[in-house]
């Protein structure tokens, strides 16, 4: 079963497609216990980047007055998964926000979604036609890149404040008003329901990915395909490159660059394909003058680590020797911030350093490389 | 022992660094970056006494 229809599906159709979650089967404690089991031996991890075991997570927040909160913001400007699946498979989503919410024992669920998103009239329509044990309420967070980082989300339905918190307490142990509170990203709750409609057995043996594709592919959007794909086959799935691709950005705005397609992913909800035609430096060094204009300016290195990074990247791409600053710079990003929006930035860098180091020294020798125009 | 640094509470004030130089630098703004590891027993007194010294009361001091 592909866990993307290939239209919107309303409750009917949904139903007719994917079947009714048998409630039964899980209906007390006894029940509880076999649907996290479920979850454990499907193998699910979480869908929102970070690949944590969905079950041990389920685990840690369980307690009768706990929250879980679904994290269907997407505030990564390369990933549109989760936007197609709440415009598409609302119900599904759903479907694995009310098992996630019974598995734990919560009595309320958050539905949050960036303010103003283009996917709230479908989850309305797909709320209305429902009759859940557990209310569903819709949040729209502010469109910033860090105010759907989990922390950050828990503060927000907290204090109306959306900055990250820091790493501790965790949200399961204390979280939105002080609740245990699981905090899953909507890819993760489809592929939840997914296990309980499917059955573990069979859920493992014909599951899938949405992948994110953008840059120099023919049919750029979301693909699903069997897990674990190469970067080649992602390529491949979304239609195959329109141009020579020569490295691709795996993981979004704070992933990494490689120009090795034979390798695999896991869990990695964007990539975007790089023509050979454009400059991975320009491309590279544009993104971080926008990780840096979005931070939530709480920590030091991201206040002033960040910026000091972007202005040495666009240095680079001047031909200016910035080069030397960076490798000095990059690792004190690393582990040093509330959240990981730094480390995402210096991963970012660092990798398009060792990705592009012909490029790094044309454009030291002669302030531009092979490339013209920008792309990006 | 084990230093840590709240990053959202520290305003790199930097006396952290000054108490404690053998375990604390400060990165180019200013802000403490740690050594790794636990604290060893000879600084113990000394990181407590630069623990309590942070005005913002970023740094802390945790038994492991």
């Amino acid at each position: 079963m592909s866990i993307l229809p290939p239209h919107r599906l309303d409750l009917a159709g949904h139903r007719r497609r994917n079947g009714v979650v048998p409630w039964v089967a899980y209906h007390d404690d006894a029940g509880r216990d076999r649907l996290v089991e479920a979850v454990e031996s499907a193998g699910l991890r979480g869908r929102g980047g970070g690949g944590f075991p969905t079950a041990v997570k389920l685990r840690a927040a369980r307690s009768r007055r706990s929250i879980v909160v679904a994290n269907g913001c997407e505030g990564d400007p390369l990933s549109g998964k989760d936007a197609a699946l709440l415009t598409v498979a609302p119900h599904l989503v759903l479907d694995g926000l009310q098992l996630a919410a019974h598995a734990i024992g919560a009595a309320e669920t958050v539905l949050c979604v960036h303010a103003g998103s283009p996917v709230l009239p479908s989850v309305t329509a797909a709320l209305a036609e429902r009759d859940d044990r557990v209310p569903v309420r819709i949040a729209e967070i502010p469109r910033r890149y860090v105010a759907s980082e989990e922390s950050a989300l828990v503060h927000y339905l907290t204090s109306g404040d959306a900055r990250p918190l820091g790493k501790e307490p965790r949200p399961a142990e204390r979280g939105v008003r002080g609740r245990p509170t699981l905090v899953d990203n909507v890819e993760t709750l489809a592929q939840l329901a997914s296990v309980v409609l499917l059955g573990p057995h069979h859920y493992r043996a014909s599951r899938t990915d949405l992948v994110t594709v953008t840059g120099a592919v023919r049919h750029p959007g979301v693909v699903e395909l069997p897990s674990g794909p190469s970067l080649a086959a992602v390529l491949t799935a979304a239609g195959g490159e329109t141009e020579p691709v020569q490295a691709v950005l795996v993981g979004g705005y704070g992933g990494s660059w490689t120009a090795d397609l034979r390798l695999g992913l896991s869990a990695i909800p964007a990539v975007y394909a790089l023509p050979a035609s454009a400059c991975g430096l320009e491309y590279t060094a544009k993104v971080l003058a926008f990780l840096a204009a979005e931070s939530a300016r709480q920590c030091g290195p991201c206040m002033f680590g960040l910026p000091a990074v972007a202005a040495d990247f666009a240095e680079l791409v001047r031909g200016g020797p910035s080069a030397n600053r960076l490798a000095h710079r990059l690792p004190l990003l690393t582990g040093r911030g509330a959240c990981a929006h730094p480390d995402g930035a210096a991963r970012l860098a660092a990798s398009a350093l060792r990705t592009f180091t012909a490029d790094v020294a044309t454009h030291q020798a002669g302030g531009r490389c092979r490339v013209l125009e920008g792309v990006a | 022992m084990k230093l840590s640094v709240d990053p959202i509470a520290c305003r790199g004030h930097g006396l952290c660094a000054d108490l404690l130089p053998e375990l604390v630098r400060l990165d180019e703004w200013g802000y403490p970056v740690l050594a790794r590891g636990p604290v060893p027993p000879e600084l113990a007194a000394e990181a407590r006494r630069a623990a309590n010294a942070c005005p913002a009361l970023a740094l802390r001091l945790r038994k492991e």
